[in-house]
């Protein structure tokens, strides 16, 4: 009994002590979206920070939207996300400081190769998107507040259309990332707006192919933005600022550029020096 | 169905391949459930003894309450620990979020119910046989309790599997307070729902299989040490 | 070897009454319980044995009606009561385990422990089981082992509660051979059993119990020979062709 009770209480410490054993290491969290995450380009750029300066980036992959609520609430040192007019009001409200273009990738509309809206070969999204409504044909919508979702939301304006209505019969929110709406949208045949980054690396694409892309107004640009030191004080503000100015100088930059999948670059790099 | 068994074999053919990248990711999941289990079952097990052999008013409410949060989504525990571990939260100063020691605390919360619940349901039932003889022999609810948890080591080891097996199957919890960052808080099902969102099927089942291998092997250790001593002891 | 200190004996028992479910168990009950002889407490089955006893040890609060100790026992103190069920519930754990854990509870220091246990097994003939699981026994042994974990606490009080129902002829002599051995060793014996031929061995005096009241109370040879009541005589009528 007693030699069980020596035995429960090792087992107990070595378990402690395992997990305290995280190696003691210069890092920064970065809150980013699924696009840049599951695209794979942190696993192709980040090496080669963490190689230049010692600082590792541990990524948080979330939607735009909650990718600025961690930042908010004081949970990440460095916001990377995509949508411009969100990315403003955050550093307005005092949340973020210092926002930098880095690179922006494209959308494209993706749908099945039946086509029911008869929309492919198009260069018009909001063309594209008018077609989907009157025909009815099921359209796979994010709906989570990412970058993405606000996107496809502004297209549907500029289209005319109001997506809520189509709510219930062939508008379909899935309050998901980009993988799993890209999921849903191929088992059910259905168009969907994605990021080129992760439908390139998505692999279980059954029907869906590209229909639409090239428009100018599916250019998606990143920013950066350092999470307001004086609102948090623990914000690792150098190490913070170390990155930003990497992934904007050129060394970063040709790391962006550098990133190919299927020999197709994703994302163009586009900060202003 | 084919496509089933391509995945399948898919899935297979990348066990056979175990990477190092892998086997760190295993290697967390075990030590994140591991340690939640710990600490969950150091304290829910005397709690659900003392809900068995003590009786004070608010008991049954209690009693009714850790019933009940055995239903509690591993989501709402995730959030609520989320929102008490962030920099904006009660317990922002240890600044623990987005690391395993968050996850096992979302672990640990997790599984307490269960823990305790289960663990009062067996206190209390061998109770039954045993509470004039502990009052007979002076033993107060701390003794009782202690010698009862003691007697049921075997039931508990069950249920303390059971408990293990949810918090290493867990995903919702651990993927909002760990934030499935890559080589620090990826465990398999966080990595599991990643390939899956990336359509990545054949590789998502692959860890699928591993974490129910890794599961089944200890359940199958306790089992047979548990045969074993139950022998021993009539 | 008993801890100083006065004697807790005799026990009074004044106007106990005991119902459960609007049903009288025990009513009018007044003892007074000396120190000395072995009581033997007889009745017919459901006559309220049980219950008195466990009243008496403190195990069941009467309804109405005091149970009075000369001198309270002390929190902190050994145990100065102890009573053997008819099952004994036996800890999970070796047979020297379960003495250790009842001296534990107690309060003897951790260095005592097992000297006195090892002591306690020896006097029940179970020395040479003391690393055995105390569940594997037979379950003579295990009455044997719950004797040891009563008398090892040296009560001045032993209740037992039909210690022998269930054992074979065997178990029950060695059973009987503690009892006497513990009635010797000074402890006050109070005994329900059903084996008149027991009660005649073992006890000094009887108390009759009949539908939840005492209805005779004598000498042991005065009580088999001429019983004073009509239900005594029925019963020990009853229960002799068996024994
Ligand atoms: N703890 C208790 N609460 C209520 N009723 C009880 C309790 N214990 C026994 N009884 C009832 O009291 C009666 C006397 O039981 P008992 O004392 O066990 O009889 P016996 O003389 O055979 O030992 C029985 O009818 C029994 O059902
Ligand atoms: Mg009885």
């Amino acid at each position: 009994m007693a030699l069980n009770r020596r035995r429960v209480a090792a087992a107990f410490l070595a378990t402690a002590l395992a997990l305290g054993a995280q190696a003691q290491e210069k890092s920064i969290v970065v809150a980013s979206t699924t696009s840049t995450e599951q695209s794979g380009l942190f696993g192709h750029i980040l090496p080669a920070f963490a190689k230049s300066t010692g600082i590792a980036v541990r990524v948080v992959a979330l939607g735009t939207g909650q990718a600025l609520d961690v930042g908010r609430r004081g949970d990440a040192d460095v916001v990377f996300v995509h949508d411009r007019a969100a990315e403003d009001r955050f550093v307005a409200e005092g949340y973020g400081v210092d926002r930098r273009d880095v690179m922006y990738n494209d959308f494209v509309l993706i749908g099945p190769k039946s086509d029911p809206a008869k929309v492919a070969g198009g260069r018009d999204v909001a063309a594209a998107l008018k077609a989907i409504a009157a025909a009815r044909a099921p359209f796979v919508s994010r709906g989570d507040k990412s970058g993405t979702h606000a996107a496809e939301l502004r297209y549907f304006k500029d289209a005319g259309v109001d997506p809520g209505e189509g709510k219930g019969s062939w508008y379909r929110e899935t309050g998901s990332g980009m993988g799993p709406a890209l999921n849903t949208a191929s088992s059910m045949n259905a168009y969907v707006l994605a990021d080129r980054g992760t439908w390139l690396a998505f692999r279980n694409r059954g029907e869906l192919r590209i229909v639409v892309e090239g428009d100018t107004r599916m250019f998606n640009p990143y920013g950066v933005i350092l999470v307001n030191p004086a609102k948090h004080p623990h914000v690792k503000q150098a190490e913070g600022r170390a990155f930003m100015d990497w992934i904007v100088a050129a060394e970063g930059q040709a790391a962006i550029a550098g990133y190919k999948v299927g020999g197709e670059q994703l994302f163009f790099p586009d900060a202003k020096r | 169905m084919s496509t089933f068994g391509a995945v399948f074999g898919e899935a297979f053919r990348l066990i056979g391949a175990l990477d190092l990248a892998l086997l760190d990711i295993v290697w967390l999941s075990l030590r994140v459930s591991l340690s939640a289990v710990l600490i969950s079952t150091v304290v829910a097990l005397p709690f659900g003894a003392a809900l068995a052999v003590t009786r004070f008013p608010g008991r049954d409410a209690l009693v009714v309450t850790v019933n009940a949060l055995l239903g509690l989504p591993a989501v709402v525990v995730g959030l609520a620990i989320y929102l008490l571990l962030s920099r904006a939260g009660p317990l922002g100063t240890f600044g623990i979020l987005f690391t395993p020691a968050a996850m096992v605390v979302a672990q640990a919360v997790l599984i307490f119910p269960l823990i305790a619940a289960l663990a009062r349901q067996a206190v209390a039932d061998a109770w039954r046989e045993y509470a004039e003889q502990m009052r007979s022999l002076g033993a107060g609810p701390v003794a009782s309790s202690l010698a009862l948890l003691h007697d049921l080591r075997f039931s508990l080891v069950t249920i303390v599997l059971a408990a293990f097996g949810r918090a290493i199957a867990e995903v919702g919890a651990v993927m909002i307070v760990g934030g499935n960052i890559d080589g620090v808080t990826r465990v398999m099902t966080t990595a599991i729902a990643l390939e899956t969102s990336k359509g990545d099927l054949p590789l998502a089942l692959g860890l699928g299989i591993v974490l129910l291998g890794i599961v089944l092997l200890l359940n199958v250790g306790a089992h047979l040490l548990k045969e074993r001593a139950q022998r021993h002891h009539a | 070897m008993r801890e100083p200190g006065p004697p807790m004996l005799p026990l009074v028992l004044e106007g106990i009454g005991f119902s459960a479910g609007g049903r009288d168990i025990l009513s009018g009950i007044d003892l007074v319980l000396e120190a000395g002889p072995r009581t033997v407490i007889l009745g017919p089955n459901g006559a309220g044995k049980s219950v008195l006893m466990r009243i008496c040890h403190g195990l069941l609060a009467p309804t109405s009606g005091r149970v009075l100790w000369s001198h309270r026992e002390r929190p902190g103190e050994p145990r100065r009561q102890a009573m053997v069920f008819q099952r004994p519930v036996l800890l999970r754990r070796s047979v020297l385990g379960n003495l250790t854990f009842a001296l534990a509870v107690v309060g003897v220091p951790h260095y005592e422990r097992e000297a006195r246990a090892v002591a306690a097994l020896g006097r029940v003939g179970l020395a040479a089981h003391a690393r055995r699981p105390a569940r594997v026994l037979s379950g003579g042994e295990q009455q044997r082992l719950a004797l040891a974990r009563a008398w090892m606490l040296e009560p001045e009080v032993l209740f037992l509660d039909e210690p022998t129902a269930n054992l074979d002829p065997g178990a029950v002599r060695e059973i009987e051979a503690i009892v006497q051995s513990i009635h010797a060793s000074g402890t006050k014996v109070v005994m329900v059993t059903h084996n008149l031929g027991q009660a005649r061995r073992l006890g000094d005096e009887v108390v009759f119990l009949d539908r939840g009241r005492i209805v005779e109370r004598s000498a042991i040879d005065r009580f088999f020979r001429t019983p004073a009541t009509a239900q005594a005589d029925a019963f020990l009528k009853g229960e002799l062709p068996w024994h």
